[in-house]
């Protein structure tokens, strides 16, 4: 059984290994270290698109929310597609740090900090576009129970105001969580810091940590819980999310299978994105030895086996529409299936059921190229999966004389692909001067798999053991 | 030399010989001694004799007040101060208050976990005399230090640094205050 567990993780981290080499290579990433020239041309293409994103919310605000293809019967639009997606996004962030900690998965370890890190922008993103679609963005406090010279107050019974609360709270905690993992990585930098600069600014964030015993025992205790808050939590997120339609009387909508199946969607297209972002990432900084193949190769049976239940969903969501002999609930289903916005919909059935199936067999989910390609069909997917929802049931309305038409505005793809890049942005600031990987964890996986160990003439050969039992 | 002491430091190079060391230390009678490790290893608050476990309940009394805080907020606002009548449904429709009570229980909790975890440790602290113990800079890196405070009653310039001597350790030096 041990020998089992070693050869398993043994793969986590390959070559050899010391505490000192595996500090060195995450952290002289953060500082010193001579980018690789797609880091340069990356970050300026997505600094472009932050250009096109202020640009494009500059004229929002000057102009209102009808520069957008948004109208009646489709009110909602680009905004909330592209809310959702990113909202969903986020989520295989938490599943990484949160989910797989309680479930002791140690190959959590090499992709928790990155995928924290994508949760918290990919939320950033999120949060741009329910408050630019309010229309007008200077008054969106309403949204949060203030008292204010109107004497209103928000209105507890909508799933609108659930989705203020859960957003909000999922960004924050999120960010405690993510900035609590740093703390001791941020010790790490200051102690390694050259520059003066550097030794104050990662001497301020690390705020005094010394790594005493002491620290830690009421470290782990708040890590832990923190991860058992953000399990429930990062659920409820998108469950809420999905409440957002379920609750209204739209067919399409009114489903009760979207809690799980918006959750199940968030983590499929969460392990994607990850997916997209750490294998260039990882071939560029040299990281393969510690983000190995069976990470990509783990995070793609996730992907299929979510993709599995999110396809379950789309199945039932046919069946209980024609099931139900509700002439609405049919019709929406042939409209999905025959209608102008047909071919979007056999598109997301490509994307989304048909391809990922590939990752059934190893060598497509330990070929990098080919999972490469496969997590960008399936953001393009998930993406889809939100267009379908939004406008089909929008766009046809339940009087024949109110339908109507969606085209996104050229202002709708720039807002879009403006967060794109902001994103982007964010995550390559990121890689730059935060260590990508946790670095304490990474030797604590080391002590744990015990792989650094040149082993001296004459020491105990099971080292593992007693720090088990102690444990 | 007349600067007063905060202890005497050992440096180890693995877990395990800190964590002996530390046990050996409880054994000679020490009760005032800190060890540093660049990752939590289990077993050594244990070893040097320090449990808390406020954080959990911090943790949790922070979840219950903000339970408390997100239902009466609603309360307040849906019954008190501004009701509204929705298709005749009771003001206290508490079932639709679930969510946010839920979502603020969290937030309160993470808020909990988080401020309790750095007030209890005293963080954040601009200065400690630790940092001046020689190589220090490893204990965030790749070495393991026990250091045995000048507070402690058993403290002895010459028998403590000689115990720590003892130990299997590295280095052993006095880190002033």
């Amino acid at each position: 059984m041990q020998e089992v567990a070693q050869r398993e993780t043994g793969a986590l981290i390959e070559g050899k290994h010391t505490y000192e080499s595996i500090t060195h290579k995450i952290a002289s990433v953060a500082m010193g270290y001579r980018h690789p020239i797609a880091w340069y041309i990356v970050t300026a293409i997505a600094a472009a698109g932050v250009f096109m994103l202020i640009t494009a919310i500059a004229w929002l605000l000057l102009r209102g929310v009808g520069i957008w293809g948004i109208n009646q019967p489709v009110g909602w639009g680009f905004a909330i597609i592209n809310f959702v997606w990113w909202i969903g996004i986020g989520h295989a962030g938490t599943l990484i740090s949160a989910i797989l900690l309680l479930l002791r998965q140690q190959w959590r370890t090499s992709i928790n900090r990155f995928a924290e890190a994508m949760t918290i922008f990919a939320v950033m993103c999120a949060g741009m576009f329910p408050l630019l679609h309010v229309g007008r963005p200077w008054v969106a406090y309403w949204l949060l129970p203030i008292p204010n010279w109107t004497g209103a107050w928000p209105q507890f019974r909508s799933p609108l105001i659930w989705d203020v609360f859960a957003v909000t709270t999922y960004f924050t905690v999120s960010l405690l969580f993510w900035f609590t993992g740093l703390i001791p990585d941020f010790a790490t930098l200051r102690d390694r810091a050259k520059k003066r600069i550097s030794q104050i600014i990662y001497g301020v964030l690390a705020m005094g940590w010394r790594n005493s015993a002491k620290h830690w025992h009421r470290y782990e205790s708040a890590y832990l819980l923190l991860a058992g808050l953000s399990t429930p939590l990062v659920v409820s997120v998108h469950s809420i999310v999905s409440l957002d339609f379920a609750v209204s009387l739209l067919p399409g909508w009114h489903t009760t299978i979207f809690p799980p199946y918006f959750v199940a969607g968030a983590i499929y297209s969460g392990f994607a994105m990850v997916l997209t972002l750490v294998i260039p990432i990882r071939a560029w900084y040299k990281m393969q030895d510690v983000l190995t193949i069976k990470h990509l190769d783990w995070m793609a049976k996730i992907m299929l086996a979510t993709g599995l239940i999110v396809f379950y969903g789309y199945i039932m969501e046919i069946f209980t529409a024609l099931y139900s002999g509700h002439s609405m609930e049919t019709f929406l289903v042939k409209n999905r299936f025959f209608g102008p916005y047909a071919p979007f919909f056999w598109a997301l059935l490509v994307c989304n059921g048909l391809i990922p199936q590939v990752l059934w067999s190893p060598k497509v989910r330990q070929n990098v190229a080919l999972l490469f390609v496969i997590s960008l069909i399936v953001n393009v997917g998930m993406w889809l999966e939100r267009f379908v929802i939004v406008v089909t049931s929008l766009h046809r309305d339940f009087l024949p004389s109110s339908w109507g038409m969606y085209y996104p505005t050229i202002w709708d793809v720039m807002l879009y692909a403006g967060t794109i890049g902001f994103f982007t942005f964010m995550m390559f600031l990121f890689v730059r001067f935060v260590p990508m990987i946790s670095i304490f964890e990474m030797r604590d996986l080391l002590h744990q798999t015990d792989r650094h160990r040149q082993a001296p003439a004459g020491a105990p050969a099971t080292p593992v053991a007693t720090t088990e039992v102690s444990s | 030399m007349s600067v007063p002491l905060h202890g005497i430091i050992a440096e180890y190079e693995t877990p395990e010989e800190l964590l002996r060391a530390a046990k050996r230390a409880r054994e000679a009678g020490y009760t005032h001694m800190d060890a540093y490790s660049p990752f939590p290893v289990h077993g050594l608050a244990e070893a040097i004799g320090f449990e808390d476990h406020k954080v959990p309940w911090v943790t949790f009394f922070a979840g219950v007040i903000g339970a408390i805080a997100g239902f009466s907020l609603q309360y307040y606002i849906s019954v008190v101060d501004y009701p509204l009548n929705v298709g005749g449904r009771p003001f206290l429709s508490w079932p639709a208050f679930i969510p946010v009570t839920f979502e603020t229980t969290v937030l309160f909790a993470a808020f909990g976990a988080f401020i309790g975890m750095l007030a209890l440790n005293g963080l954040p602290q601009p200065y400690h005399p630790v940092f001046n113990a020689p190589r220090f800079e490893r204990a965030s890196q790749d070495r393991f230090f026990l250091c045995i405070e000048a507070s402690d009653p058993l403290f002895d310039r010459a028998n403590t640094r000689h115990f720590l001597e003892g130990t299997g350790a590295r280095m052993v030096s006095e880190v002033e205050e």
